[in-house]
């Protein structure tokens, strides 16, 4: 168990903003939120899974809805706390813990919120170790992990409470109709879990993760070392292009924010090109000539990372822009979202893109997302 | 004929202009109070130019006087922010993430009241009247008479901030307001930060104003008087007096727009070489590329538009050490003309390579002649590197690109530079800052979300590209000159129903000369 600084929310929000893989929402506004709660006398414990006792009961604390209304339409503030009660209301006992649903972008920050406000632990751990667009993506329900009771509150304190869904993807569909009602953003309480769920199938130690990313990115500026390799370092991910970005390409495909990026190699790449297809998140990293995909070298569930070369800050899918200088990473993800199972949901097909085939990337032992 | 005048850090620089010409230019060194800088410099332009003051049509200003208020703290009124939202944002109150020195000299006073839209336009809550009447006489009891008021969405609905202004008037006599909506864009909390850096300035911006009118008129010049912003338009001095905060970030986008002007190109890398460090922006369509992610100023995290400019330790002061040859960042600044080698000082500087080399004809020169020509060969092949980078770094396309050299440390570049198609060295380039002030154009801005469920996207489009038009035709710009110049379309990611957040930029010319 350790309990979070001021120091700590700075490092996570970074490398969460990594981990985001392009998309997940800015964890600025969730960062300023939790150091001005942490100012104000709260404190949060976090446990490892280990931690967990076996027959504690725990839930996911996460937002959904769009970035852009969430930077206008700023929280109540009392959502997570409206959310657990609800639940807790159903269920007819107390949660014992709190755990965070997605670590990449600013769902990273919303459970230690909700932790803080609560006074119950939060669980180093996540359903996805990386960011993903859609609730099914999630290794709690490729698990088999029931998606219900699930409660969707907004920030006038209407709360909604899904007694049985049949699966996630239903759960997705309705939410997603639900929050759009909310104006656009709802903090999602969910699903209730045994410890002894959430042992077997979340993500382990992101949020230690996240933070020891943002540590290692916040010494390397500070010595003026590469802030890709302290990435690398931790991540155990590879580097695959440094370059210039020379094209990107937007459609509208039913709210999501897809496109399709062109880097140009510099250095050791040079004479090369990169092409990046995203939804949100980067999805597929293609090397080839300037008009042409030649071959996959990275794809989801594995994580497509953009820096900015010489910052080393993460490059959302809404800040592509023509000439920024990046190094793309591709960072292996966690061995749940490698089966065969999980792939249906979570792997280049699920996106749309059936004639791709996900080679995993190589991991390194006991580093990186586990 | 107008004037254009750059306030600079070291140098108050004033152009005189008739259409698109050039008649004459002057530089006077700044002054603490601005005021007296400013008719120095004019009283040489007038006497170099033997120009009447009564001949003198519009004057143009770029100051960075607001700018250096908010980062010194200076000269700022207390300011009390409401916000219209609640039930919603109370998680994150108004100047949360300001530093503390700053709050403190705003008095960190706030109101969080009911109300606001969400992003399709419905209300959140109802505007409570009460609330906000009864926030301002707590205000006004406390002697507060500067207020910014947010609200949620304003930039889809400006409605609640502007009722919630006719009461905050009704209550507090003479006070200074100023509307979020009028000042930012999406993202409220920078938007607000804007709102309450721009109130603060309120009562500066009067007394900065009158101190320029009056600099003016002790010279006899009853021409109106505009002051750039930072997306390269102009402001009336009325305008300036509401709106402070549009000035900031002014100078890069003056000295891009002179660069766009005095060469003729409107897509080119502009790069201003001043004495410790240089510039480089891009010119997109005649206006700068701004930067895409939020900037700070004075601490305060803000959304403006910013022009995306990259600096670099290269200008006509910096030291050059030799084994192993290193150029910059350190500079000798503006006390070149008694430290560099040439003007009989102790320092080997950029210029005095640049001199060494015969690439221009200043100073001593016998006093470089001692120079290895393998040095000085070999130092301005690095300078040249420098630029080359940083240009290469900042163009859009993979291609060889036009560059518009301007600023005093031009002198250091040579005839070429690679990945570079045309180098341009426009005449007067040493006052491109101040000619970029004259440039007489007035801008208008739309930034809204559109569902495009409700409505078509071209009629989206149109709603928006009329409104910016009409925004410019309301500066006082000739309507057959009214040019959109920028449309952005960005979908809202993670939901359903095609709503998009759109952008669009229109300019034209002032009615003047």
């Amino acid at each position: 168990m350790w309990s979070l600084s001021h120091d700590d929310v700075e490092a996570i929000a970074i490398g969460a903003g990594i981990l985001g893989t392009g998309g997940g929402g800015s964890p600025y506004l969730g960062k300023i939120r939790m150091q001005h709660l942490l100012r104000q006398g709260y404190t949060v414990d976090i446990i490892s899974l280990d931690e967990l006792a076996d027959n504690a009961l725990t839930c996911e604390i996460g937002w959904m809805g769009a970035p852009t209304v969430g930077v206008e339409k700023i929280h109540a503030g009392d959502e997570a706390q409206w959310a657990l009660a609800a639940l807790e209301k159903y269920v007819g006992q107390p949660l014992d813990a709190i755990l965070c649903s997605e670590i990449g972008g600013s769902n990273s920050i919303a459970p230690l919120e909700a932790g803080a406000l609560t006074g119950k632990p939060v669980v180093d751990g996540d359903a996805m170790g990386r960011a993903f667009p859609k609730m099914q993506m999630s290794t709690h329900f490729i698990a088999g992990v029931a998606c219900t009771p699930a409660v969707l509150v907004d920030e006038k304190g209407n709360a909604i409470l899904l007694s049985h869904m049949t699966d996630s993807f239903a759960l997705e569909r309705f939410t997603r109709d639900l929050c759009v009602q909310m104006g656009c953003t709802a903090m999602l309480a969910l699903p209730v879990m045994r410890g002894i769920q959430a042992k077997a199938t979340s993500v382990p130690g992101t949020i230690t993760l996240a933070r020891h990313v943002g540590e290692a990115v916040l010494a390397a500026r500070a010595s003026k070392d590469s802030v890709v390799a302290a990435v690398l370092a931790i991540t155990g991910g590879i580097e695959l292009f440094t370059g210039k970005l020379v094209d990107v390409q937007r459609l509208t495909a039913r709210g999501f924010a897809r496109g399709e990026l062109v880097c140009e190699g510099l250095g050791a790449d040079r004479g090369e090109w990169l092409h990046i297809a995203f939804q949100n998140e980067n999805l597929i990293a293609w090397r080839g000539g300037q008009a042409s995909r030649d071959q996959v070298v990275a794809c989801v569930p594995d994580l497509i990372c953009l820096l900015e070369t010489d910052t080393g800050e993460p490059i959302t899918t809404e800040q592509l822009r023509y000439g920024l200088r990046v190094t793309v990473l591709a960072i292996p993800c966690t061995d749940q979202f490698r089966t065969e199972a999980a792939l249906k949901i979570v792997g280049p097909s699920a996106f749309g893109y059936h004639d791709v085939i996900y080679h995993p990337l190589p991991k390194q032992a006991g580093m990186g997302i586990q | 004929m107008r004037i254009g005048i750059d306030v600079g850090g070291t140098n108050t620089d004033a152009v005189l202009m008739t259409g698109r010409t050039v008649v004459g230019w002057a530089k006077s060194p700044t002054t603490r109070d601005v005021s007296s800088g400013i008719t120095n410099v004019l009283q040489a332009l007038l006497a170099q130019t033997q120009v009447a003051p009564q001949d003198i049509s519009a004057v143009m200003l770029g100051t960075t006087h607001f700018t250096n208020a908010v980062v010194e703290r200076k000269s700022l009124s207390k300011t009390a922010v409401i916000r219209i939202g609640l039930p919603a944002t109370s998680a994150l109150p108004p100047y949360i993430d300001w530093p503390e020195d700053l709050t403190a000299a705003l008095g960190g006073v706030y109101y969080l009241v009911h109300g606001g839209y969400e992003f399709d336009g419905r209300p959140i809550a109802a505007l409570d009247e009460d609330e906000i009447r009864e926030a301002a006489q707590k205000i006004h009891a406390s002697g507060i008479d500067c207020v910014a008021i947010s609200s949620v969405f304003s930039p889809v609905n400006p409605d609640q901030e502007k009722r919630a202004a006719e009461i905050v008037a009704a209550e507090i006599p003479n006070v200074k307001i100023s509307l979020s909506h009028e000042i930012g864009r999406i993202g409220l909390l920078e938007r607000e930060n804007a709102a309450a850096m721009n109130a603060c300035l309120s009562h500066l911006a009067v007394r900065i104003v009158q101190s320029f009118r009056d600099a003016l008129a002790g010279l006899g010049i009853q021409a109106p008087f505009y002051i750039s912003q930072n997306d390269g338009t102009l402001m009336s001095a009325e305008f300036v007096e509401k709106y402070p905060v549009l000035t900031f970030a002014s100078g890069p986008t003056n000295s891009m727009r002179g660069a766009a002007f005095l060469s003729g190109l409107k897509d080119a890398v502009v790069v201003d070489i001043g004495g410790t460090t240089s510039d480089v922006g891009v010119l997109s369509q005649g206006f700068p590329r701004e930067a895409s992610i939020s900037v700070r100023i004075g601490g305060v995290r803000t959304n403006f538009r910013m022009p995306d400019v990259l600096s670099f330790g290269l200008g006509g002061g910096s030291h050059v050490k030799t084994e192993p040859l290193e150029i910059g960042p350190q500079s000798v600044g503006y006390e070149i003309t008694s430290r560099a080698l040439i003007f009989g000082g102790n320092d080997l500087t950029t210029t005095d390579i640049a001199v060494a080399a015969g690439m221009v004809d200043i100073g001593d020169k016998s006093r470089v002649a001692h120079l290895e020509s393998d040095l000085v060969v070999s130092a301005i092949r690095r300078m040249a590197e420098m630029i080359e980078i940083s240009v290469d770094r900042m163009k859009t396309t993979a291609g060889a690109v036009p560059v518009i050299l301007v600023g005093g440390g031009i002198i250091l570049v040579g005839d070429s530079l690679a990945g570079v198609s045309e180098l341009h060295r426009p005449e007067h380039a040493s006052v491109a800052n101040a000619i970029g002030a004259a440039i007489a154009q007035v801008g208008g801005e739309v930034d809204r979300i559109f569902s495009l469920d409700a409505i078509p996207r071209n009629e989206a489009l149109e709603q928006a590209k009329a409104e910016a038009r009409a925004r410019v035709l309301e500066s006082g710009a000739l309507p057959d000159t009214i040019e959109i110049v920028d449309v952005e379309e960005v979908p809202l990611a993670y939901l359903p129903g095609s709503a998009t957040r759109i952008r669009v930029k229109a300019v034209g010319t002032l009615a003047v000369d």
